[in-house]
């Protein structure tokens, strides 16, 4: 056979072959929510860094507001899913592990964004108050929240099986969430060098600029998205993962009965 | 452009942007990559999503 007619009959084999799609963790909506999120994002920076205007007090470093807020704010709404789909897991009937793998996605985007928060703070910090870091009651608090979440993360990571993973890195995620309040209140039980709320205040009054406003939300809505588009994707692995975990046991127990019968 | 990049603190201003961004891009682009490695191992009826 001649080199030529074995290359022609490989590609006919290969063209007869039916093609086998594997579906990865995007669906149309996952897509369609990512455009979502990009074009927010690019209004985000438009208005972040071009339409709103400089503060009275700030000048231009409150610009760095449009991101260091949104990211605290997807990092508190990720802790909090995942302390809701803790309790699901634990007090519902079915003990799903549905809820456990939402609850650990939603653990690890909130790690990620802790840890922009702790940045962009620092730099914002070195522009109003001289220095990167400072002991003080809010940012003490907000660092010992992101090692309590990584905490968690390393507890998920302990062996056993799913259903053991699940049980204790929902306690663990019920207990960490308790210090939310507690990072959102100290600047008010605490001296502190950091701001209080604006938006969040309890009095209900607004001291803000519409623009500046306006843009905040922009950011706000932004990262709400991009937390949705993460979580479905993350939590869309996790479940593969423990498909893959469990196939692999399965596996390795055939092998061992085989091992077994021929002995 | 050159107003953004003229403004006081740019460099602190523009770098809390860069990274927040950077980290986003580069923690869903390994998202996206780390799920088609797992999807080419499973079955696509045993993935709940299809």
């Amino acid at each position: 056979m001649t080199t030529k007619s074995m290359t022609s009959r490989t590609t006919s084999t290969d063209l007869d072959a039916p093609i086998r799609r594997r579906a990865a963790t995007g669906t149309r909506a996952t897509r369609i929510l990512g455009g979502l999120t990009m074009a927010m994002m690019g209004w985000l920076v438009a208005f972040g860094l071009g339409f709103s205007p400089a503060d009275r007090d700030q000048k231009e470093a409150v610009r760095i507001m449009y991101v260091h807020v949104p990211t605290v704010w997807l990092a508190y709404l990720a802790f909090t899913v995942t302390a809701l789909c803790s309790g699901l897991y634990l007090f519902s009937k079915k003990h799903s592990l549905g809820f456990d793998r939402f609850a650990g996605a939603s653990a690890e985007i909130g790690v990620v964004f802790m840890g922009l928060t702790l940045v962009t703070g620092m730099l914002w910090g070195k522009i109003t108050w001289g220095v990167y870091w400072e002991w003080d009651a809010r940012l003490t608090t907000t660092a010992l929240l992101f090692v309590s979440y990584v905490g968690y993360l390393a507890v998920r990571g302990l062996g056993g099986n799913h259903h053991q993973r699940a049980k204790r890195s929902a306690v663990v995620g019920l207990l960490a969430v308790i210090e939310i309040p507690l990072v959102h209140w100290s600047v008010r039980m605490w001296r502190s060098l950091h701001q209080t709320a604006t938006v969040l205040d309890t009095d209900g009054d607004i001291d803000m600029d519409g623009l500046m406003l306006f843009s905040l939300f922009v950011g706000l809505i932004a990262f709400t998205l991009l937390f949705v588009w993460l979580l479905l994707h993350r939590s869309r692995s996790m479940a593969m993962e423990d498909i893959l975990d469990d196939h692999g046991l399965d596996r390795a127990l055939d092998a061992r009965r085989a091992e077994a019968a021929i002995s | 452009m050159m107003a953004i990049l003229a403004m006081q603190h740019a460099g602190y201003i523009l770098g809390s942007y860069a990274v927040t961004f950077a980290v986003i891009g580069g923690f869903a682009w390994r998202l996206l990559r780390h799920g088609r490695r797992l999807a080419e191992q499973v079955d696509d009826a045993d993935k709940y999503w299809t």
